[in-house]
């Protein structure tokens, strides 16, 4: 059975996801259009204070921003096989339990 | 609301990092009653642990026009509580301040505070008093979700005014956030989404076991017809 309301609510999600890519078309990150938050504090705190200088540097740093997506693709497919897994895993339980 | 490494003063990094750890101490120990009594829980456990995962790895644009990412950790507030989320949150801050230089080691401290324990904390009272007033399901969890990540990027403005209050505190707090929370809303919002999906999902194939771990109540476990 079609899960209509599970699927509206995906919608809107992709609805939220699409709509700041279509508002701000055509900016990219050289005219400072999606930068992340986080280094926006960074640049605020040198801003606000400039005499701090970061007193510790990351361990290792991936080397390019190709590395990095790919670090990051590692941390979404280990949660994204997990939750595949367990929901497959309950999914048959619960069949196997009907046709019983 | 990663505070990168070696932003935040080393005496600010000690007071957080002395919040933090008792509350991982007391939630592994949750963990360990948690499986000793209920085998079951287990999957649910890694469930809540690799939404947080999946969540916190998406950076998605926002309104703003700048990018962050959403937690994932309404979704085990509502589960186990905050002292369990807060040992799922560490697992991924760790992760991605190693390999991905995303955080740090010495904001791990104040990253955890603000995404493994005042967030969730926030969120599991909201929680409790919307199941209290008998609010309708979804609609509990879409709260409490959409705090637990609102209220993580406020507490990481405040951490950032309070370690950087130039020229005031307030000025400070204002500047933080606005490059956090205004980013955050549709983000949390999205996430609030997601975490009632998810648990939609689990409450359809697996209704006895959150009835088990008194997640719900008897009487809202579905009459399985699908």
């Amino acid at each position: 059975m079609v899960d209509y309301k599970q699927i509206g609510l995906l919608v809107i999600v992709a609805i939220l996801i699409i709509l700041p890519l279509a508002m701000f078309n055509g900016h990219g990150e050289a005219d400072g259009y999606f930068g992340g938050s986080d280094d926006a504090a960074g640049e605020a705190i040198t801003q606000m204070d400039a005499s701090y200088t970061p007193w510790f540097e990351s361990i290792w740093e991936p080397p390019s921003g190709e590395i990095q997506s790919l670090l990051f693709c590692l941390q979404t497919a280990i949660g994204a096989i997990i939750i595949g897994y367990i929901f497959g895993y309950w999914n048959g339980l619960r069949k196997t339990k009907i046709e019983k | 609301m990663h505070i990168m490494e070696g932003f935040l003063p080393p005496i600010w990094c000690l007071i957080w990092y002395i919040i933090a750890i008792p509350v991982v101490i007391y939630g592994i120990k949750q963990i360990k009653s948690l499986v000793d009594e209920y085998d079951e829980a287990k999957p649910l456990l890694a469930l809540s642990g690799a939404f947080v995962f999946v969540l916190s790895s998406l950076k998605f644009p926002s309104v703003t026009g700048s990018c962050s990412h959403p937690c994932g950790n309404g979704l085990s507030t509502i589960f186990f509580g905050p002292a369990v989320t807060s040992v799922l949150c560490l697992i991924v801050l760790v992760f991605q301040a190693i390999i991905l230089a995303h955080g740090g080691i010495t904001t791990l401290g104040a990253n955890l505070c603000s995404m493994g324990i005042i967030g969730p904390v926030a969120a599991w009272f909201i929680w409790k008093g919307l199941r209290k007033v008998k609010i309708n399901f979804s609609i509990a969890v879409f709260i409490t979700a959409f705090m637990a990540d609102i209220v993580t990027y406020i507490v990481t403005s405040f951490q950032l005014a309070l370690a950087f209050p130039q020229p005031t505190f307030i000025s400070s707090l204002i500047t933080f956030l606005g490059i956090f929370a205004v980013t955050q809303l549709p983000l949390a919002i999205a996430e609030g989404i997601l975490t009632v999906v998810i648990i939609n999902y689990v409450l359809k194939i697996k209704p006895d076991l959150l009835e088990k771990l008194h997640i719900i109540n008897k009487d809202e476990v579905p009459t399985g017809d699908n």
